[in-house]
């Protein structure tokens, strides 16, 4: 689960890692309140959207005044924001951080992440901050600094140290960066991070250090014990109908093409999607019903897939394990019954069941067209929305 | 012969008073007379289920039943610790079935296992199977047949679908391990294909991968050095756009590494018949090796 820079900021802040004080509006004129409260400028106007990139896009401002931070802020509400992260349709702005403002001297880059290879929380560091880190580490792997965090004793001090020190930081930023990373780290494991990014982390004309941007991804298989965490989830961020499929315990993304997938098991999900692909046509969708499936929920599975008007054709493929054929074929004709088929539809049973499945199919009088194997399916389905 | 699992495996069911449990424990005893030999739910120790002696505690159940394996399904908030228990009460073998733990659970579990004796399969998988000796997961038993292929694969159904391309073209297989979905997990596919390299019994092995993460390319280099044995491949998620989660908590491709291309791209590199279709995945074994 993603959440926005303020929330971020928020926990950060409880965790005694230093971010600017602000705070964030909904209107413009509370814009202006906010930033007066703040002191004298400048101010940061943001906008909070879930990507990255929004200082290109206009996102990201600096106000003298509270009545500039105003306007800034106007400009950016229902403003439809496009960085390279939000696609071509880009993002509407609903919320906008006002900051006080600081004096950068020097910017840097911290991160902390689950490293597959080594199973262990990893520290990422670069005294390249302010820049897309991916081009750091494609272009200067030797600006990237590693420590591996034994999950027992947690990030030590020694090890927050040498980072600081390559780093480059003097000794009074040292003092400072030591706590911080430290506090970063347990935020990490308290909150049940997937990813912890402070980019850049700067350190001020002042000499001091504060993190001017945070994004926190969050494991979702850990939400059930941090319920607050699970209540900063922001709707508007979301797909609707990926939201819909999340009530019924369907893993759901919407993709760009037009033939609709329904499919058991997140690889097989994944590979029906290739295999369309390699026969020349786009997947509208990833679709993972799930072992357990009950024929409610496959029905509304189909009604998902059906309410997305791209969808020229429906593909279900089902290796039936614990799911059983019989269970998936009557929640399709359930479903085609309920909202009516109006494209091709080609279904590809096999497993546990599979024979009363193909049967329940066949006597439902519907035009569903049956296919043995994975090719066979894809074939049936591309040549039939071509002949459409 | 097989890898990891064969008919003297004697399995306890952790969780096994859970519906999910108990359903897959008959499944498993059903399949072959697979040695089931009781189960695990705190505070219902002393009774029976549908035959199967319950006990409290892991380690009462090993020294009562003589089980050298575990499965588990009891439920997210207490796999790691049911995990650790297992591995406490000095397992073989773990496979916890269980989908949906967190992350960093599983990198205290890895943690503590160093050093132990036990092997850890999963989580989030859907088990292994030695077909006509014993299965111990979800996986439907029936789609599988005796033979020299060696299968290994994060996905579930996508094991079901290439160990069905096989046994339609009446090519069994040695034993299927579902080495499950998530970043961190117990055995990589290169653990796996290391122990098929060394079964006499296991002929070539077809290793089915997803976008994400390394394992796929550290298993290729493996092949490439040391691997006698043909293998054949598939990776799943050549349309998944960047940065989306598709149901596999490690099928994300973050920082442009990881994705299907510059990954089956490396694996031909190393010899590996890659299948650019799933439909294809036995074909692309028989490409370079006959039974």
């Amino acid at each position: 689960m993603n959440i926005h820079e303020y929330q971020a900021k928020a926990i950060l802040r409880n965790f005694n890692v230093p971010v600017p004080e602000g705070h964030v509006v909904y209107n413009s004129n509370s814009a202006r309140d906010w930033a007066r409260r703040l002191g004298d400028g400048p101010y940061a106007v943001k906008a909070q959207i879930h990507a990255g990139g929004r200082g290109k896009g206009g996102g990201v401002k600096i106000a003298k005044t509270a009545d500039e931070a105003k306007q800034f802020a106007r400009e950016m509400f229902g403003m439809t924001l496009v960085t390279h992260q939000t696609g071509p349709e880009g993002k509407l702005v609903k919320r906008v951080l006002i900051e006080a403002g600081c004096n950068i001297a020097d910017e840097f880059y911290v991160s902390f992440l689950v490293d597959r290879s080594t199973s262990q929380v990893t520290l990422m560091a670069s005294a390249e901050g302010g820049v897309d880190i991916e081009e750091v580490a494609a272009k200067t792997p030797e600006k990237l600094f590693f420590e591996v965090i034994n999950p027992i004793v947690g990030l030590t001090a020694f090890q927050a140290r040498k980072v600081a020190f390559k780093l480059g930081f003097e000794i009074a930023q040292v003092k400072q960066a030591v706590p911080l990373l430290m506090n970063l780290y347990k935020t990490f494991v308290e909150a049940d991070c997937s990813q912890l990014e402070i980019n850049p982390l700067v350190q001020t004309a002042e000499g001091q250090l504060i993190c001017l941007d945070a994004k926190i991804n969050f494991d979702d298989n850990a939400l059930f014990r941090h319920l607050r965490i699970r209540d900063l989830r922001d709707y508007d961020e979301e797909d609707m109908m990926e939201i819909e499929a999340s009530q019924y315990d369907l893993s759901y993304i919407a993709l760009n093409g037009n033939i609709g997938c329904m499919v058991n098991g997140a690889g097989l999900a994944m590979a029906t999607m290739d295999i369309i692909q390699h026969y020349g046509f786009s997947p509208a969708n990833f679709l993972d019903v799930g072992g357990g499936a009950t024929i409610e929920r496959v029905t509304e599975a189909f009604k998902i897939i059906l309410s997305d008007k791209k969808v020229e054709g429906i593909l279900v493929n089902i290796f039936g394990g614990i799911m059983k054929c019989d269970v998936i074929a009557t929640g399709v004709v359930e479903a085609a019954k309920q909202v009516g088929v109006q494209v091709p539809l080609v279904v590809r049973l096999e497993g546990t069941n599979v024979k009363l499945g193909k049967q329940i199919l066949a006597e439902s009088g519907l035009d569903i067209v049956s296919a043995d194997g994975m090719a066979d399916a894809a074939e049936k389905i591309v040549k039939a929305v071509k002949e459409k | 012969m097989s890898i990891l699992i064969d008919k003297n495996s004697k399995v306890i069911t952790q969780g096994i008073t859970g519906a999910t449990g108990l359903f897959h424990a008959q499944g498993c005893r059903d399949y072959c007379d697979t040695q089931m030999v009781g189960g695990v739910t705190p505070g219902k120790g002393g009774t029976e289920i549908d035959g199967f002696p319950v006990f409290d505690t892991v380690e009462e159940a090993v020294a009562e039943t003589g089980a050298n394996v575990s499965v588990i399904y009891v439920p997210p908030i207490g796999s790691a610790d049911a995990i650790m228990e297992a591995v406490d009460a000095g397992m073989d073998l773990v496979i916890c079935i269980t989908e949906g733990v967190p992350v960093l659970d599983m990198v205290k579990v890895k943690q503590y296992m160093q050093g132990k004796k036990t092997r850890l399969i999963g989580p989030n998988c859907p088990g292994i199977i030695t077909p006509g000796q014993c299965k111990i997961g979800i996986m439907p038993g029936y789609i599988h047949k005796p033979g020299p292929v060696g299968v290994v694969s994060r996905s579930g159904t996508l094991t079901y679908e290439a160990v069905w391309q096989l046994t339609s073209r009446d090519i069994g297989q040695t034993t299927c391990v579902g080495i499950g979905g998530d970043p961190v997990n117990g055995t990589s596919h290169l653990d796996t294909l290391k122990m098929f390299e060394e079964d006499p019994d296991t002929k070539s092995v077809i290793m089915i991968g997803e976008i994400g993460g390394d394992a796929e390319e550290q298993a290729a280099e493996f092949v490439r050095d040391h691997m006698t044995k043909p293998v054949a491949a598939f990776i799943a998620g050549a349309t998944a756009p960047p940065g989306k989660r598709m149901g596999h908590a490690g099928a994300i491709i973050s920082g442009g590494k990881g994705d299907a291309a510059s990954k089956k791209a490396f694996l031909r590199e190393c010899g590996i018949s890659v299948a650019d279709s799933p439909a294809e995945m036995a074909e692309a074994l028989l490409k370079v090796w006959q039974p």
